[in-house]
């Protein structure tokens, strides 16, 4: 290849060249030195009225099928970087889904995959995630970098559980989650735009803080107490009529709690407001170019604090959807990394809020696949399941599958000059 | 005092230095992070709820027990990890010290990484993963190996500083290479390796331990590779304590002795200075990284060759994380983390003994969570006590040299 056709290629081939080695990796581990027998994917619940009959299909050949098919979206992939266009995000999505049917498929093998079940579980294991990661991306696309997302899920999570076990209301617990969550998230916004601390340090900082205040209070009082305190229960399981009775869609998205229905509205909303309107314009203007944004007239300071605040309160819904959505009680440090989690996904979601999203269910499968994967077939190094989101982080974050750029002005104090 | 006052007009810009500096800042930071904690354990006291029924009837009560509960619990945090006046010799009073000693040092080693690249100008949050890299080197050594006693022991920690090294290198490289931001590399590298390390330890062909039970554990180390007990066996304190003093030596030197230092520095204070001065910035930021990990290498040494029991995947104790603030409390420099090293430390030792008496030890979280925060917002602490802001005058050194110096205020 020559010098002059190398600087051509400005896109380069980091995407076709990975897509092809996980391709290469399915066809040969899943697919040809893959496991025999057949799986069934049960597309119906066994509950649900209509029944659809299940795909059968053997588990070696859909390793080689999957790998087939990842081969074509990089060869897809090539003949765009070719012609020096980028890889459209839609193929690394299908990609993603295809790599992930490949993997249930093997895990399964002789055995059946409730997709329904595995599909459902894994949204609402995203939901705090992608509650947390919205937090995330309104408070970059200001420029403030949020670290504190641990803290601010871990707040709501407590407040969600306790508020509501004392007042018997979960709208209550909501309430109080999202104003608390939102109260710390001052913290984060008054530290940076007025006292110009380091943003970085001062998220570390709050969530050591959060850690700390949620551990005391969890051992001093909620495990006293915790009938009274700690016993929040969940919420009910509101079935969309109609809709809840299509096959697969239905259960995983039309009939959940209302926290996965809120997350569902929420994350489309943001994206309408940050792209679509001019408070998104004036908001993503000030985390690009604060001074710009100044010189006509917006009041950066103010944007910023108020950006970082709602989305703390976001954030706190997403710490109430991990108690009073999920488990039912608040536990010590239950939020679990779920906060780091969703800056990854922030930044694997290119900070936009439903790229983030679908980033988001591919931490929640990966969670959902570990525990599924030692009851359906024991003895399978889950770890390497449960690391593959955060080595797709990483390959995100080097730039291999198209560079996510940050919004410019981010973890940059502005100073009025 | 008044005198020096009138000699010398200087005086009132020496007072200022001296309240701008940093230490008062520290001083005041701590003090304000065990006033929140009392806040917190009198806020949850039952003597304390009940009395307040009756606050305006018996004031004196609500106080009596919110004096009590600060001071047991403080107490008993002193008793448990400086000095114990209840024990019954000398030898046993003491203990508490050096067990604060012990659960110190690897937070001095590990926070001497972390403030090291705080002056380059980096964030190292992935402590967590260096240090279990270097804990999967040394224990691959220390229970892998055969070796004679000192060179077994000498071997695993230089394996397990060159274990977390090499992470820091890598993350170092990537973000040389690809501008990559470091928080999330090491943020994700700490998952990684936490799962990698693990897997590690599920398998007996591995490093799981011989007699496999189920879950994943490693082989003690041998007892060639075990760090000896420094006061003999009485105490558990060994010699980790020695190599994270070392490494505060090492530390200083390198920082404000070596020309590396110097490089370090320089691009810590402004990244485009340092190239137009012809510095190699993205082959400083993987040293810097690398030897940024290799701190953190020596407490995966000490966590590994500390114990005679076998490491676990909790083994890294979250260190890693209580790096960042022991660095930041002790900002960056070595002796500085040498004695917030020893605060936390103090922390970690403290709170059994805060448990018997039924104050909850997690209050200490949050004392050390409120002093960071102080510590973070310098203009926070200022405007709250009117402390001046920061001098750019050398008063301070000169009313030094006057004092110091034979002959006081002669010239």
């Amino acid at each position: 290849m020559s010098t002059s056709k190398e600087i051509e290629v400005k896109v380069g081939l980091k995407s076709p060249i990975v897509m092809g080695s996980i391709g290469l990796l399915t066809l040969v581990f899943l697919g040809l030195l893959g496991r025999d027998g057949m799986v069934a994917f049960e597309i119906s619940r066994r509950t649900d009225s209509l029944q659809l009959p299940t795909l059968d299909i053997d588990s070696s050949l859909l390793g080689v099928l999957s790998g087939l098919a990842m081969f074509a979206l990089a060869a897809f992939s090539l003949s765009r970087a070719i012609k020096n266009l980028k890889t459209p995000i839609w193929v690394s999505i299908v990609f993603g889904a295809v790599g992930v049917t490949a993997l249930l498929g093997w895990l399964a093998a002789e055995k059946s995959v409730p997709i329904a079940f595995i599909a459902g579980t894994a949204l609402v294991l995203a939901v705090p995630i992608i509650l947390g990661a919205m937090a995330g991306i309104m408070s970059e696309r200001v420029g403030i970098t949020n670290i504190a997302i641990e803290g601010q899920l871990l707040t709501g999570a407590f407040m969600a559980a306790v508020v509501s076990s004392i007042t018997d209301n979960f709208l209550f617990g909501v309430i109080a989650a999202m104003v608390t969550s939102a109260f710390l998230s001052m913290i984060l916004a008054i530290f940076s735009i007025k006292f110009l601390a380091q943003q970085i340090i001062v998220g570390v900082v709050l969530n050591v803080l959060v850690i700390g205040v949620t551990n005391f209070l969890y051992q001093q009082w909620l495990t006293e107490d915790a009938q009274n305190v700690n016993f929040p229960g969940t919420m009910d399981i509101i079935k969309i009529p109609v809709l809840s009775d299509i096959p697969l869609l239905g259960p995983v998205f039309f009939e959940n709690r209302i926290t996965v229905f809120l997350a569902i509205l929420i994350v489309p909303t943001i994206w309408f407001i940050l792209f679509k309107t001019r408070l998104g314009l004036r908001a993503r203007a000030v985390g690009e170019h604060p001074l710009a944004a100044d010189t006509v007239g917006i009041n950066v300071g103010r944007t910023r604090f108020w950006w970082v605040t709602i989305g703390g309160s976001i954030a706190g819904l997403g710490g109430a959807a991990l108690t009073i959505g999920n488990a039912g009680a608040f536990g010590r440090e239950m939020s679990g990394g779920f906060g780091f989690i969703a800056l990854a996904v922030v930044i694997l979601g290119r900070w936009n809020p439903i790229y983030a999203s679908l980033a988001a269910l591919l931490f929640g499968f990966s969670i959902i696949l570990r525990v599924w994967a030692n009851q359906v077939s024991p003895g399978i190094p889950t770890d390497f399941i449960t690391m593959v989101p955060y080595v797709v982080t990483i390959i995100a974050v080097v730039g291999f599958v198209g560079k996510s750029r940050p919004p410019k002005a981010l973890a940059v104090p502005y100073v009025k000059g | 005092m008044s005198e020096i006052n009138k000699a010398d007009n200087t005086m009132p810009q020496v007072m200022r230095e001296i309240f701008s500096g940093g230490l008062v800042r520290t001083v005041i930071s701590v003090l304000l992070g065990f006033l929140v904690g009392a806040l917190f354990m009198i806020g949850s006291n039952k003597e304390f709820i009940e009395s307040l029924g009756y606050i305006l009837a018996r004031p004196g009560d609500a106080i009596g027990a919110a004096f009590a509960v600060v001071n047991d619990g403080y107490g008993a945090l002193f008793r448990g990890a400086i000095y114990n006046a209840d024990a019954e010799t000398f030898e046993k009073a003491i203990r508490p010290l050096t067990e604060t000693l012990r659960l110190g040092a690897p937070l001095i080693a590990a926070g001497l990484g972390i403030g090291l690249t705080f002056r380059v100008g980096l964030f190292n949050i992935g402590g967590t993963g260096q240090l279990i890299f270097g804990m999967i080197f040394a224990t691959f050594v220390a229970t892998r190996l055969e070796l004679p006693f000192v060179l077994h022991m000498v071997v695993a920690l230089i394996a397990g500083i060159v274990g977390a090294a090499l992470l820091g290198a890598f993350v170092g490289f990537l973000k040389a290479t690809t501008g990559a931001h470091e928080v999330i590399l090491t943020i994700m590298f700490n998952y990684i390796a936490l799962y990698f390390f693990t897997f590690l330890m599920r398998d007996p062909a591995l490093l799981q331990e011989s007699r496999a039970s189920g879950n994943p554990k490693a082989d003690p180390a041998a007892e060639t590779a075990l760090l000896p007990k420094l006061l003999g066996d009485n105490y558990s304190l060994h010699w980790g304590l020695i190599f994270a003093l070392l490494a505060v030596v090492v530390f200083w030197w390198l920082m404000e002795r070596s020309t590396i230092g110097y490089r370090l520095r320089m691009v810590g204070f402004n990244p485009d200075a340092a190239r137009a001065a012809g510095i190699n910035v993205e082959k400083t930021y993987i040293l810097a990284m690398a030897l940024s990990a290799g701190f953190v290498g020596v407490a995966a040494a000490n966590q590994t060759l500390g114990t005679a029991i076998g490491v676990t995947p909790s083994s890294h104790a979250n260190i890693g994380f209580d790096a960042i603030t022991v660095a930041l409390l002790g900002g960056s420099s070595g002796p500085g983390i040498l004695l917030a090293g020893l605060l936390f430390g103090a922390f970690k030792a403290g709170a059994p003994s805060m448990q018997v008496i039924g104050v909850s030890p997690e209050v200490l979280g949050i004392v050390q969570g409120a002093i960071v925060l102080f510590i973070a917002a310098p203009p926070l602490i200022r405007a709250l006590f009117r402390l001046p802001k920061p001098q750019t005058t050398n008063a301070l050194e000169s009313f030094r040299k006057r004092v110091f110096t034979r002959g006081g205020g002669s010239k």
